[in-house]
């Protein structure tokens, strides 16, 4: 099956996004063929929304988890409503966070764990 | 003749000049308080009553039974408004709609080639309207939650007349008050002689400059602060059309929400010159 | 880390005089100014401006005359009344929605991204500040107040700070909303008149809409210590902690006019108060 990690980079030794909708990569990871593919996140800037671009956006790639430090209640509200399970708190590297996914490590948010707007950051980095 | 009543900083005596203005002038008159966050008018003129009606904006409802979940309208929304969710084995599709993120453009509507969505409301607050003496006062609420003032306002200004209109405006200088001081004939800006008074008049001006309206100035607790304030006006060409000095005892009517021109009855003679002033500016 | 937000639901009672005051005396901590529509913090902070950067937000149509055909399909579909008979929109009244775009059958019309305002990163004589500025006349100031709060709290926890202290706008629109949200605590500060206390209570009932725990200031109370006892009663009320009383003091507007706040200007009774209204937060604020 197919999950979907936040990253700040592109590889599986980059540290785990906190954001959700606005998140710098998507690294999806398929858990039965062990394939990798991260991905640009071009939704981030956008002006609003984004958490639910960003959700519906899990639901057409087929992803059936998404592991990441926080989640608004819209984004959560989309992801819930394509059936996606949603892990938040996530830290380390995203190969940690796989190798912890696959040995059950980690439990379902049953709600968002920020308000909207959480990832706000404008056009450039701090 | 419509005029406005803004400030840019907040406090600085926007509602004592509306209301003062309005009190002082021959009848009929029509009140109208766009501060739809934080009405304050009806504290101090007191009107009676007479209607209360709810006001509503547009969302779009998606018909289940029409929608096949090609997703043009999340195609057309500018504002991520509408997540379509295609289906799989498990689950049908799901379109969702943010109500709270639409601007009511209506194109997912125009857009939809199955028909499938359609006007839907819901209530983002109320107007209410009444009489004072010979005048009419208008103003709107907006419920506690609800995060935009301007479809409010807009529909608050509809009920403007086209005789003399005081639009009484929230403080600041961008959208809610862009929406309340559009097709004014003249805007009064009251500020105060302070560093932040001066800071947020100068912002205002920029805006009403913008907007193309004639203004001019009243300076409240006018002996209270520095020269900056007058300075600026002058060297501007900003007319200075009432000053009010610092008094503790208009301070105390002010709190108890008295008029001015009532427990100051001289004043009525500085706001009606001010009218005479402000016809002539508008004219031009 | 702790966030504390000022705001008042009226205008003008004293925001952001109390703001400086507190930044004067509060350690280590970063300041944000929210009121991005009419910032003033500045003028008693005076940053240096550190880290500056355009804030892009929203769309504006364009009309292409050049390939214009004059059919009127925007001007009929623009639920704004934004594109006037010469086919020139107007930007105050575009909401940037696009939809005259996709019905344009000339392809004639483009949506420009607008550069709504500015936002930064400066220091101070009291700390780390985030403020910004919008344009005059533009919307979206939500997510500019967004910006500046993430700013400032990203600031604080990189450094070690214990505390954001936000200056908040008037009202009780998405410039309020988005500067309580996720805050410890929003400090109430209000004004001993009908006004004051009409506003405050609107106010008082966002923040718990956002389930935000609020504490009143009561400023200028001398000027109607009736009122003031009415603002206090309303409190007991409605389970509301007063954290103090400030009197009138000229001395206030004194210090502003030569870019001070009061708590470096004198020493007196509105000092005192000011410095026993921080301990009460420090003390009390979790």
């Amino acid at each position: 099956m197919k999950i979907c990690i936040t990253s700040q980079g592109d590889n599986l030794e980059s540290l785990v996004d906190p954001r959700f909708g606005r998140c710098r990569y998507f690294v999806i990871v398929d858990t039965d063929t062990g394939g990798v593919e991260a991905m640009d996140n071009m939704n981030r800037d956008g002006m609003g929304g984004v958490g639910i671009r960003s959700g519906q956006m899990m639901a057409e790639k087929g992803i059936k988890a998404v592991l990441t430090g926080n989640v608004g209640p819209n984004a959560y509200q989309t992801l819930s409503a394509a059936g996606i399970e949603v892990v938040t708190g996530v830290s380390g590297t995203v190969k940690e966070v796989i190798e912890k996914y696959k040995s059950g490590g980690y439990k379902t948010s049953p709600g968002p764990s920020v308000d909207s707007h959480f990832g706000t950051q404008g056009n450039s980095p701090v | 003749m419509m005029i406005s009543v803004a400030s840019g900083k907040g406090g600085t005596g926007k509602t004592t000049v509306s209301t003062g203005l309005a009190l002082s002038l021959d009848s009929p008159v029509q009140l109208i308080d766009c501060d739809v966050e934080e009405p304050n008018a009806h504290i101090f003129i007191k009107p009676e009553v007479e209607e209360k009606k709810p006001v509503h904006v547009m969302f779009p409802e998606i018909d289940g039974s029409r929608c096949n979940f090609c997703g043009k309208c999340q195609e057309v929304c500018a504002y991520n408004a509408v997540a379509v969710i295609p289906g799989n084995e498990k689950a049908g599709g799901k379109t969702l709609v943010f109500p709270e993120l639409c601007h009511g453009c209506g194109a997912c509507m125009y857009f939809c080639p199955q028909s499938a969505i359609k006007e839907a409301y819901r209530e983002i607050g109320f107007i209410e309207r009444g009489t004072f003496g010979a005048n009419e006062f208008i103003h709107g609420k907006l419920n506690i939650g609800e995060a935009m003032a301007p479809p409010l306002i807009r529909a608050v200004k509809k009920l403007s007349g086209e005789g003399t209109v005081i639009i009484d405006a929230p403080p600041g200088t961008t959208c809610p008050v862009i929406t309340s001081l559009y097709g004014s004939d003249f805007c009064i800006l009251v500020t105060e002689p302070t560093p932040f008074g001066l800071n947020d008049l100068v912002l205002a001006v920029e805006l009403l400059r913008e907007m193309g309206i004639p203004f001019g100035v009243v300076i409240n607790r006018s002996d209270m602060g520095d020269a900056n304030t007058a300075e600026y006006c002058k060297s501007e060409g900003i007319p200075v059309l009432m000053e009010i000095p610092f008094d503790r005892k208009i301070a105390m009517s002010y709190s108890k929400g008295t008029p001015i021109v009532e427990d100051f009855p001289g004043y009525k003679k500085d706001f009606r010159d001010m009218y005479g002033k402000i016809k002539v500016m508008a004219t031009r | 880390m702790r966030q504390l937000v000022i705001i008042s639901g009226k205008g003008g009672t004293g925001k952001t005089v109390l703001t400086a005051s507190l930044a004067a005396i509060a350690r280590n901590k970063v300041m944000a100014d929210c009121d991005v529509d009419a910032a003033d913090l500045h003028l008693l902070l005076a940053p240096d401006i550190k880290q500056r950067d355009f804030f892009k937000s929203g769309k504006t149509a364009e009309v292409n005359k050049d390939i214009c055909v004059n059919c009127g399909k925007c001007r009929e579909v623009c639920r704004f009344d934004a594109i006037n008979d010469d086919y020139v929109v107007d930007h105050v009244s575009c909401e940037g929605c696009g939809f005259c775009g996709l019905a344009c059958p000339a392809g004639a019309i483009e949506m420009r991204e607008n550069t709504t305002g500015e936002w930064f990163v400066s220091g101070t004589r009291m700390g780390p500040m985030v403020h910004a500025k919008l344009a005059v006349g533009e919307e979206n100031s939500g997510k500019l107040v967004s910006l500046v709060r993430n700013k400032a709290k990203e600031l604080a926890e990189k450094d070690g700070k214990d505390w954001v202290i936000i200056d908040g706008s008037p009202g009780i629109g998405c410039p309020v909303i988005a500067s309580i949200s996720g805050v410890n605590a929003a400090l109430i500060v209000t004004e001993p008149t009908m006004s004051g206390l009409h506003d405050a209570d609107r106010v008082v009932k966002v923040a718990r809409h956002f389930n935000v725990p609020v504490r009143m200031v009561i400023n200028k109370y001398d000027l109607n210590p009736e009122m003031a006892h009415d603002i206090e009663a309303y409190c007991r009320k409605n389970g509301i902690k007063i954290s103090g009383k400030i009197g009138f003091d000229e001395k206030i507007v004194e210090a502003m006019v030569l870019g001070k706040t009061i708590m470096e200007y004198t020493e007196n009774e509105t000092t005192r108060t000011i410095k026993d209204i921080w301990r009460d937060l420090e003390d009390e604020i979790c």
